[in-house]
């Protein structure tokens, strides 16, 4: 069975995560509940005629895997395969509020075109004239993790040799009003907005693009080894050390195999103890880390995580800002990632260097 | 290959509320298409639809909901098939097995989402719809309602949504990552996509005409199918009856456009192209084909120059589309035809392609257009989607 390796990535945030090392420019911001994207130079990219088009994910998700391939030092790819949990919300919104506003009439079809859930890999696909396997996966927290299973298996069972696999999310603005009120993201001017130590339910939420070239052979530029994905609908607080044991075990690892545990704490602190609990007790020996006081919360933000364990893997280096604890290790060979959405939508992702 | 077993199917269209329902209307030329009903639409006049005759009311107290539920339509229409297909399947231990639950959907829970948009700030009851948007929503609650606690994802690729989560759970079954797997799609009429298609000006006036020289376009449609599939082992533990087996699955990108069809076809012909090497049977093999036949003239044009190419100088088999009963129900589309498929070949019939007279003039490929019964071994079974995604599926006997 080929092995799966990450030989390319590309991300847009809402840090400045392009043109750079790694994180050495990173900032919290304390003071907003919505956090909107570093916008890279589009017209690098993209024609501008083609970017006016354009909402801002399916522009960062042509960048974010423009930036991806060139890393990798690919030319094409035989699979694209998305995730995204909100989709087009902007040109839905659009679309839907020329509906309503105008009561079904003088309507345009550009909005409802790139409304689709899986134009970023159609348009991608276009841009690239790739005919292969083209697959959108959106389930909320799970939309990324669903498609790096999917193309794993792809490249497990030889379908394919490399793959753009990738998690997009952008902020709409009526949407994020809707989330203001139904609490997913937190109140209006009630900051400083803090992640480990927040005692308010809701999140602080932002956007982004990140995309990576997987591929069935190491090279000199592989930042690491896919090992394994999983994903569970529900799992209770207790039953989540559990499963992360036994998906350990069908790897042939336990826990003091972890170099570093990547959570992610939101901030909402209904949902905290699904990360705290593991911190302090069975991780507690092991450099944790954390990821969205720096991307905002959002379907995709755990494919930021995705980046951010794959740099950490080929640098051997964790930055100051994303521990939340001192513990360190001499060398980083094996991570794990875990992440959840209000107690559903379970993921653990393995890394290994 | 032997493909992977089927072993419970579930339905809800406009024309049927059980798989029985939907084979009688099938085989006896009941239609589904009509004036709108459920959805108060300034084009109620103009356009036809394929919609389930139920309402939202209706449809609570069909699954018991209680009066603080959050269901969207769409979410309400796939937990009745979903019900459906674990029943037919004999399941009675959601979790016995390593289970997946694979949904699609192209707008989700967009229904409620264009029904309360505005209202969201005055009326606090009204809230607990906003997270009915999200795409995953409606597979959250068949999960819920089934107790399914394993893997649970969604495929959106528009029109061939439910074919991609019929392919991934085959996948998943064939790598043994999954012992059981209920795949399938569901999609609920909506202002959203009713205007959508009109502003495109693919949407039908009339009855739509599959493959006809004079076709004029699309009647959109509401359904939700799913299907269980199921490991070797289990079947034999089990001693399950196999309904029909997946035995080949593509998927392809046209790369040509964000709506339209390539002139040849290219998306679709690789799709097929994929489904027959992953199945090992020939193009001449299949005895009967459920084209995508959405009666756009792109659709049926591109799709016929795709089939004329797999086929080159072979006959190409009895084909139809089963549109013109069901409408276009996007992204649930390929469910429901994979369940008209695997009826096919248990009953050994070819359907009709109904509305169709005048061949069209590009080629020389006449559909089906009355009831046929002949031995039927193979399907085959294709869905078509925005952002250039083709797929295509192979069913056999098993």
């Amino acid at each position: 069975m080929k092995k799966t390796y990450i030989n390319g990535v590309g991300c847009i945030s809402t840090q400045k995560t392009f043109d750079t090392v790694f994180l050495e420019e990173a900032v919290v911001n304390h003071d907003e509940n919505v956090l909107a994207i570093v916008p890279p130079a589009y017209k690098e990219y993209i024609s501008p005629a083609a970017s006016r088009r354009m909402a801002k994910g399916v522009k960062n998700g042509i960048v974010s895997s423009a930036l991806a391939m060139k890393d990798a030092n690919v030319e094409n790819v035989d699979a694209i395969i998305t995730g995204t949990g909100l989709g087009c919300i902007e040109d839905s919104e659009k679309f839907l509020k020329s509906i309503l506003d105008n009561n079904e009439e003088f309507l345009t079809p550009t909005s409802f075109i790139q409304s689709t859930h899986n134009t970023v890999g159609a348009q991608i696909a276009l841009l690239q004239q790739c005919k292969g396997y083209n697959f959108t996966y959106v389930n909320g927290a799970v939309s990324f993790e669903s498609a790096l299973i999917d193309a794993k298996m792809q490249i497990e069972e030889e379908e394919a040799n490399s793959i753009l696999v990738g998690g997009v999310d952008e902020n709409g603005e009526y949407t994020t009003a809707l989330f203001k009120l139904n609490g997913r993201i937190k109140k209006d001017n009630s900051g400083p907005y803090e992640v480990l130590t927040s005692t308010t339910s809701g999140a602080v939420y932002g956007e982004g693009a990140s995309f990576f070239v997987l591929e069935n052979e190491r090279k000199d530029n592989t930042y690491a080894e896919l090992l394994d994905v999983s994903i569970v609908n529900t799992l209770d607080e207790n039953e989540v050390e559990t499963a992360i044991v036994s998906f350990l075990k069908s790897n042939n690892l336990e826990i003091s195999d972890i170099d570093a545990l990547v959570l992610g704490f939101d901030g909402n602190a209904n949902f905290e103890n699904y990360y705290k609990n593991l911190a302090e007790n069975s991780f507690a020996q092991t450099p944790v880390l954390y990821y969205k006081h720096l991307s905002g919360e959002y379907d995709t933000a755990s494919a930021f995580a995705f980046w951010m364990a794959s740099n950490i893997l080929k640098t051997q280096e964790i930055p100051e800002i994303v521990k939340v604890n001192a513990v360190e290790k001499p060398n980083y060979k094996t991570i794990l990632l875990y992440n959840q959405l209000n107690g559903k939508n379970h993921s653990f992702t393995l890394l290994s260097k | 290959m032997k493909g992977v077993a089927i072993t419970g199917m579930g339905i809800i269209s406009a024309i049927g509320n059980s798989v029985e329902e939907n084979y009688i209307s099938l085989i006896e030329n009941k239609i589904g298409i009509s004036r709108i009903q459920n959805i108060s639409t300034v084009h109620a006049d103009v356009i036809k639809v394929g919609e389930i005759k139920k309402t939202n009311e209706d449809l609570v107290a069909e699954l018991k909901l209680n009066e603080d539920n959050n269901f969207s339509r769409t979410a309400m229409i796939g937990t009745l098939a979903a019900k459906q297909a674990v029943e037919n399947a004999d399941i009675t231990d959601i979790n016995e097995f390593r289970t997946g639950l694979i949904s699609a959907t192209s707008v989700g829970g967009m229904d409620m989402t264009e029904r309360h948009y505005y209202d969201y700030f005055e009326k606090p009851e009204l809230v607990k719809y906003i997270t009915c948007h999200d795409g995953g929503d409606v597979a959250e609650k068949i999960a819920e309602e089934l107790g399914l606690k394993g893997m649970v994802t969604t495929i959106s690729t528009a029109c061939s949504s439910a074919a991609n989560s019929i392919m991934l759970g085959a996948r998943l079954i064939k790598t043994g990552k999954l012992d059981r797997v209920i795949v399938g799609g569901a999609d609920a009429l909506a202002k959203f996509t009713i205007n959508g298609f009109k502003t495109l000006m693919i949407l039908s006036d009339d009855y739509n005409k599959p493959f006809d020289n004079a076709r004029k376009g699309l009647n959109l449609g509401e359904a939700a199918a799913f299907l269980v599939l199921e490991s070797d082992e289990i079947v034999a533990k089990q001693n399950k009856k196999v309904l029909a087996r997946v035995s080949g699955y593509g998927n392809a990108n046209d790369a040509y456009h964000q709506t339209a069809s390539s002139e040849n076809g290219d998306g679709a012909y690789l799709a097929m192209k994929k489904a027959f090497e992953v199945s090992g049977i020939k193009p001449s093999e299949i005895d009967y084909i459920n084209v995508h036949g959405t009666a756009t003239p792109n659709n049926d044009l591109s799709e016929g120059r795709a089939l004329l190419r797999i086929y080159e100088d072979e006959k190409v088999p009895d084909f139809s589309s089963t549109k013109p009963f069901t409408g276009h129900t996007l992204a649930a589309a390929a469910a429901i035809e994979a369940v008209y498929s695997v009826l096919a070949i248990q009953n050994n019939v070819v359907y009709p392609n109904l509305n169709s007279d005048i061949p069209m003039e590009e080629f020389d490929l006449k559909p089906q257009t009355s009831l046929k019964n002949k031995t039927i071994e193979h399907v085959l079974s294709n869905s078509f989607g925005f952002g250039g995604n083709c797929s295509t599926l192979i069913f056999s006997k098993s």
